[in-house]
Parts: structure tokens; C-alpha cells; sequence
């Protein structure tokens, strides 16, 4: 429990930016970002200035995971594929690698047939990626014993104190 | 599961407040929202039922600040108390880092507590937790009401750990020790993260 399940590194960070970056443009949409399935934002590209992208992560992953619970109720693993349509903007969500939530809100400059073919695609360099962290964070635990380095290995209750001043 | 972004030096870290239906989880984030600088906190978002019951999350993003240059930030989320509930209840618990469990201190409500609790063990387990080891802290609210149990009873129905976890006095609806099991929990949460050395 202690040690987290994702340690996002520099080199893979600027990776995925890359790639949403180039699923907005590609998908013609206004904003695609990604979260955990926990609500953690990971990355965000687009008009995020007037988005509370806080909240629409932990909405989204709170609407992936009922929605989860829902497939599970009648017997299917998971619902890849959320889509949401509304009179102007519409939000298309998909699950990548088992384990992040890719979301891209687009509205009628785009189509969900154009979306759904370029999301597809950047799934797939996403999925690379995150192969990629995985190894990087099993080859760390492997050569270390841990799972990564602590930055907090030495915080101190005065640390802790200063937050809540 | 704490998210550690070294790419933009950020720390997440997810706070559920757990607890019978009524006992003021909603109440203590409803207090934390109203005191906290604007600078630090984002929208308060409740999934509520037209009579204000929390029928899936209640959800608050809180920045504290900077430790060791990185920016952190608290998750807090509330689940459903009612019993009927449970299945997202469970949901919620998904990537927990912290539990806060807010007891109800009425006499009448002492059997509903002690339900509550078995619940957040059990769903804890579903989600691959003990709650004997992940960060804990519980906060006994509502001591302002005069038909209150003592502390010492309460804790001795209550406590799962041993030595036993933190306790908090509180009344959510008047502040009092909101703030002081919320810094209790992140206190817990922080250290953890110390172990993973």
C-alpha cells in the first residue's frame, strides 16, 4: 500500500503530452485529457483555462468506475467506451491499458466517427507508454528492493505542521 | 495509491471520510470548503439526492502547499452512508490512501457505528487493503448533542488498532476538530509515504 502504482518520469510525462497533444489536433476536439481511474489528472492539452479539470477528473473516474460496476453486474469485464452527448459538447471516454482514462470533449467542428478512429490509435502509443513506465518501475524495484525513491524519506513532523499553518 | 508526478513535482493523495448514514462525513467537507483559502481549494461537488443525501461522492481538492518542492494536494472524498449504498461505497475506496472514520457519539447510534465500520473493513479488503495497516484515524462527532456516549466507551467499541489509532473529538457542524482529524489523517498519510524506503 505504501509505495504508489504510478510514478509518472520526466521522459514518459513529455511522451504522453505529446501524444493528447496530437490526438487534439487529430480529432479536431477541444480538450483531451487523461486521468487515473483513481481521479488523478495525469495530463491535460487543450481550452483547460475555463474547465475545472480537477473535477472533471474525479467525475470521470468516479462515472468509469460505476460504470465498471454496472458491466460487472451483468457479466461483462468492462465498458471500454463511454459516450456522452450533449446539445453542443459532447465528452467521448475510453479506458487505456486496463488502467488510465483517456477523455476528449469535442463539439460539432468534429464527429464521433472521427474521434473514435483517432482515439484508437493514440490508445495504442498511449499503451507503449505505460508499458514502458511499468518496466521502468519493475527494473527499479528489481535493482533497489523498492519501488521507486521516496522523496518524503525524510520529511519531519514540522514538514507535515508547515502544510496546515 | 498516492500519484507521484516527478515530471511536474506534484504529490495526490486521496482522504476518504467513512461512516453511518447521518454522521456528518458530508458536514466536516462542508466546514473544510468554508474555511479553506480560496487559493487552495477547488469546487465542492456533491452527488446528492434532492434531500440532500449523498448518494454517490462528495468531493473536495484541497493544495496545502509544498513539501520537499513538492506541491501537495488532498483528495478528500465522502461515501454514502446509508447501508443501501454499499456498492458504491466500495467504489469510492478505490485507491484510498487515508480513512477517516466518522462515528456518529449518540448512545442510539452506537449499533450503526459499529456496522459502519465492519462495512469499511470488509469493502477495504475487496479493494485489496487492512485497514490495520493503511492510514487511519477515527473522529467521534456530534459530542456537542447531550445524549452522547463517554469517549471510553466509544473507543473501546470503536478502536480496531493496536495501540490503538487516533482519536478526535469533534462537532462538524460547529468546526470543532474538523481540522485537527483531517491533519491527523494527512500526517499518517505523509509518514506512510516515508516507509517506502
Amino acid at each position: 500500500m505504501a509505495a504508489p502504482d504510478i510514478v509518472m518520469y520526466e521522459e514518459e510525462f513529455n511522451q504522453i503530452k505529446g501524444i493528447i497533444a496530437k490526438l487534439r489536433v487529430d480529432a479536431n476536439s477541444k480538450v483531451v485529457f487523461l486521468v487515473d481511474k483513481n481521479g488523478q489528472q495525469i495530463a491535460a492539452h487543450g481550452d483547460i483555462e475555463n474547465l475545472d479539470t480537477t473535477s472533471l477528473a474525479s467525475l470521470t473516474a468516479g462515472n468509469v468506475a460505476a460504470t465498471d460496476g454496472l458491466a460487472r453486474l451483468i457479466g461483462e469485464k468492462e465498458f471500454s467506451i463511454l459516450f456522452h452527448e450533449g446539445e453542443k459538447d459532447n465528452i467521448h471516454i475510453s479506458i487505456v491499458a486496463s488502467r488510465v482514462i483517456l477523455v476528449v470533449i469535442f463539439d460539432e467542428r468534429s464527429s464521433l466517427g472521427l474521434v473514435r478512429l483517432r482515439v484508437k490509435k493514440a490508445s495504442e502509443e498511449l499503451n507503449r507508454v505505460f508499458s514502458n513506465i511499468m518496466a521502468k518501475v519493475e527494473k527499479e524495484r528489481a535493482s533497489t528492493g523498492t519501488t521507486f525513491e521516496s522523496p518524503f524519506a525524510e520529511i519531519t513532523d514540522e514538514d507535515i505542521d508547515s502544510l496546515f499553518s | 495509491m498516492t500519484f507521484i508526478n516527478y515530471a511536474s513535482r506534484e504529490i495526490n493523495c486521496k482522504i476518504v471520510y467513512y461512516g453511518p448514514g447521518l454522521c456528518g462525513k458530508t458536514t466536516n467537507l462542508q466546514w473544510i470548503y468554508e474555511k479553506t483559502n480560496p487559493n487552495a481549494k477547488g469546487k465542492l461537488i456533491s452527488l446528492a439526492t434532492e434531500t440532500d443525501r449523498t448518494l454517490f461522492f462528495d468531493f473536495l481538492p484541497l493544495e496545502l502547499g509544498t513539501v520537499r518542492g513538492f506541491k501537495t494536494r488532498f483528495h478528500l472524498y465522502t461515501v454514502p452512508g446509508q447501508v443501501f449504498y454499499d456498492a458504491s461505497r466500495k467504489l469510492i475506496l478505490k485507491g484510498v490512501d487515508g480513512v477517516i472514520f466518522v462515528a456518529d457519539s449518540q448512545v442510539e447510534r452506537m449499533d450503526a457505528n459499529v456496522e459502519a465500520i465492519e462495512n469499511l473493513m470488509v469493502n477495504l479488503k475487496s479493494q485489496g487493503y487492512d485497514l490495520l495497516n493503511i492510514p487511519y484515524v477515527l473522529q467521534l462527532n456530534k459530542r456537542d448533542l447531550p445524549n452522547v456516549a463517554t469517549v471510553d466507551e466509544m473507543k473501546k467499541a470503536l478502536q480496531r488498532k493496536n495501540p490503538g489509532e487516533p482519536v478526535y473529538e469533534a462537532c462538524a457542524a460547529r468546526g470543532t476538530g474538523v481540522f485537527e482529524t483531517l491533519k491527523g489523517v494527512a500526517k499518517l498519510v505523509l509518514a506512510d509515504l516515508t516507509k517506502t524506503q
